[in-house]
């Protein structure tokens, strides 16, 4: 396929020795009235082709804001990016020019979001707002612009899409404007594709019939996907591997058999332990006790230290670096040993 | 159980919305069967949990029941009266009696007003419950209940994640103590480690106050912890209805099976092993549902007799609780967490 980039854009395939997508220590602020909220605070990842990474975490961790900043989408003040890298096979494209920006979002970097109705635009049918796609980064006539909104829509199996390509959204259930979504986001075949929470509105049914459909897209072009989720039974089902966040920092990043097996963190930890299960019907689930952190004024030293059953002195004082547990695993806890060993 | 216990007690509802054509002259033209001829009662203290696909009823269902939309036909009794009859005070006062924890936390809150202001406003309706000194207090008592930051009372929507903006909802469902909540997908967009807590503080004011649930949610595996009788909607009916362990143990319809086969198990061991039933395709559309058995046009048992002739909700031989099947059959399909 031909792509018309300036030529400080990596070239698809790229060098062998780039991940496809590296995040690196990222910070993400929001400088509001209230005062600076600090969303990310050094997030680092990796994405390679045809993988599926896995980003769980509590609620207003910063996944979505990372998620953004890759995108290119932040709004720009308030949020503010003081520090990190988001290389894209080996260019980083926070030094990019808008321009430039703009040939990878939409096209090399598709992004699916949190809220399908909010995202699909009201007033025009499905097909136009597919094809559009194709008119704009591909300067594709309407017509053929039609047919190829037609040919996503039947991809993504929508049934009779040649009859439903002139719908509006709302005529579409919840899980068919999913997949629409997802049409829009594949359209032109990019190399990465961040889904943020793509199936937490939609029932089981049709959330196993949109993973499924993820991972034969995934298969098929060997796109590296990114999946914001907190349901760790998805997690559990699809993920390579898994980066756990907390108070905009990842806390864990593991294999996703290992983490399952043993967790290193006593927030991934009590993430699993609250896991409703049958044999323990009638008792009070395990729940992390505590609030969320508050962003405008984190806790001082790991910010989980004050939920944290763990918790040592040096705990209050000492911000915890990722520690290197072994190949591709860290945990940002002091006594990750112990954790790991179930000790308590 | 006495029927005194009986809190709420639904008959043959029905709701129906009319499809309409032409833009300056309406012409109804058919029907969307949302709710169609469900039948339950819930008892004082009871969780039912309600599950299915979407569209297939479970919020004009509970819109139903809030009395937010009228019934088309049938009828909803609160403690023995029914909402679609009462005027005036007594609406109001079993309107204050029945409760809504909203599905959407995008668009359930006004994103012009704070947070005190969102879950205090059941009070401005119903002032004795919170006198005007009162009110702050008991705002900042229900944000720390649901997991929230009671300084962040003078807060707008959007300064929150969507997760949080979902505990804004839950604070105000529970601001006026009803007997009977619905929850209408209350923890799915929240994570787990916040879903425990908004789920062991449903339980922990369900003892407390004797509460009733309608719980809606698709995790099937919290509503399994939580609920205490379960009902499967598809296309605007139940189609089984009985305990939890019924259900999740036992379920006899096919929809049902499929159901919880699709559900993810939290944990990646032997995950290329195990077997889904894969429903193809979207339910069909509710204003022209299919006739005879509504689930035949994805049913992989379906007989000539599906086509023609409606399974009733009804206790089947070999099985011990309520499913509308022709050929109903428990079948242990997968045990889910
Ligand atoms: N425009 C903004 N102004 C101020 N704060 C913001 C803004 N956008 C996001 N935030 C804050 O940044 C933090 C991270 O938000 P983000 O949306 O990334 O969370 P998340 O991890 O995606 O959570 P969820 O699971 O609830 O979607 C949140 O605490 C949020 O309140
Ligand atoms: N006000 C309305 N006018 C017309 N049709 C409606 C209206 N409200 C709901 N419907 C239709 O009624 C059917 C049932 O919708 P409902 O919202 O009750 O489904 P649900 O089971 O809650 O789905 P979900 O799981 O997606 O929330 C759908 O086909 C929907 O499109
Ligand atoms: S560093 Fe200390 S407080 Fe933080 S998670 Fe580890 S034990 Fe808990
Ligand atoms: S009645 Fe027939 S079509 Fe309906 S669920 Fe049973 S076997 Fe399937
Ligand atoms: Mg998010
Ligand atoms: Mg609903």
């Amino acid at each position: 396929m031909k792509r018309t980039s300036p030529d400080v854009l990596p070239a698809e395939g790229g060098h062998g020795d780039h991940p496809l997508l590296a995040v690196d220590n990222l910070h993400v602020e929001f400088r509001t009235r209230a005062g600076v909220v600090r969303a990310v605070n050094g997030v680092s990842y990796t994405v390679n082709p045809g993988e599926t990474l896995a980003v769980l975490g509590e609620s207003g961790s910063g996944k979505s804001v990372t998620a953004q900043a890759i995108m290119g989408i932040l709004d720009m003040p308030p949020a503010v990016i003081p520090k990190g890298e988001i290389r894209f096979r080996g260019t980083d494209l926070l030094k990019l020019s808008e321009e430039a920006r703009t040939q990878v979002r939409g096209q090399r970097i598709a992004m699916i979001f949190q809220d399908a109705l909010s995202a699909l635009n009201p007033v025009f049918t499905v097909g136009w707002q597919i094809s559009e796609m194709f008119r704009v980064h591909r300067g594709m006539s309407k017509s053929d612009g039609m047919k190829k909104a037609v040919e996503l829509m039947d991809r993504v199996r929508i049934p009779a899409a040649r009859q439903r390509v002139n719908d509006y959204p709302h005529q579409f259930s919840g899980g068919m404007r999913q997949r629409i979504m997802i049409a829009m986001s594949i359209a032109l075949d990019p190399e990465v594709l961040i889904a943020d929470e793509p199936t937490t509105a939609l029932d089981v049914t049709v959330q196993a019939q949109i993973m499924e459909l993820l991972a034969d897209l995934q298969r098929e072009s060997q796109m590296g996907l990114i999946l914001i989720t907190h349901d760790l039974g998805v997690v559990a089902d699809v993920a390579d591997k898994i980066a756990v966040m907390y108070a905009g920092r990842i806390v864990e990043n593991a294999p996703v058999h290992d983490i399952y097996r043993a967790p290193a963190h006593p927030y991934t930890k009590g993430l699993l332990e609250s896991i409703p299960r049958v044999d323990l019907k009638g008792q009070d689930l395990y729940a992390i006790k505590g609030l969320p952190p508050n962003l405008l004024e984190l806790p001082t030293g790991c910010a989980f230290h004050p939920r944290c059953p763990y918790r040592q002195d040096n705990c209050v004082t000492d911000s915890p670096p990722l520690y290197q547990i072994s190949g591709w695993r860290g945990s940002a806890c002091h006594y990750w040993r112990e954790v790991l060993d179930g000790e308590q | 159980m006495a029927s005194s216990d009986r809190i709420l007690e639904v008959r043959d509802l029905v709701k129906h919305f009319p499809l309409n054509q032409g833009i300056l002259f309406k012409r109804q033209i058919g029907a969307i069967k949302a709710v169609d001829g469900v039948s339950f009662d819930l008892h004082r203290g009871e969780t039912l949990g309600i599950v299915g696909e979407s569209g297939c009823g479970k919020s004009t269902l509970a819109k139903v029941l809030m009395a937010l939309e009228r019934p088309t036909s049938g009828s909803v009794k609160i403690n023995g009266r029914d909402i679609g009859r009462a005027k005036g005070a007594e609406l109001k006062r079993m309107r204050r009696n029945i409760q809504m924890v909203m599905q959407d936390p995008y668009t359930s809150l006004n994103p012009r007003m704070t947070v005190g202001d969102i879950v205090g406003e059941p009070y401005e309706i119903h002032t004795e419950v919170a006198p005007k000194g009162d009110r702050r207090k008991k705002v900042q008592d229900l944000l720390e209940v649901v997991g929230l930051n009671p300084d962040h009372i003078n807060r707008y929507p959007h300064q929150f994640s969507g997760g949080q903006r979902q505990r804004i909802g839950i604070a105000r469902g529970l601001a006026l103590q009803p007997e009977i909540i619905v929850c209408d997908e209350p923890v799915s967009a929240l994570d787990v480690s916040i879903q425990a807590q908004v789920i062991n503080l449903l339980e922990r004011l369900q003892n407390e106050f004797h509460l009733a649930y309608i719980f809606i949610a698709h995790d099937l595996s919290v509503v399994r912890h939580i609920s205490d009788r379960v009902g499967v909607m598809y296309l605007g009916k139940f189609v089984e209805l009985g305990k939890d362990t019924e259900i999740y143990d036992k379920p006899a319809h096919p929809y049902t099976q499929a159901l919880l086969s699709a559900v993810p198990v939290p944990d990646p061991e032997g995950r290329e092993q195990r077997e889904r039933i894969i429903l193809q395709g979207d339910p069909p559309s509710p204003a022209n549902p299919p006739s005879g058995c509504r689930f035949r046009t994805r049913c992989w048992k379906a007989q000539e007799i599906c086509a023609e002739e409606e399974p009733l909700l009804q206790i089947r031989p070999g099985t011990g609780h309520e499913s509308a099947c022709h050929f109903a059959e428990t079948h242990d399909v997968v045990h889910i967490g």
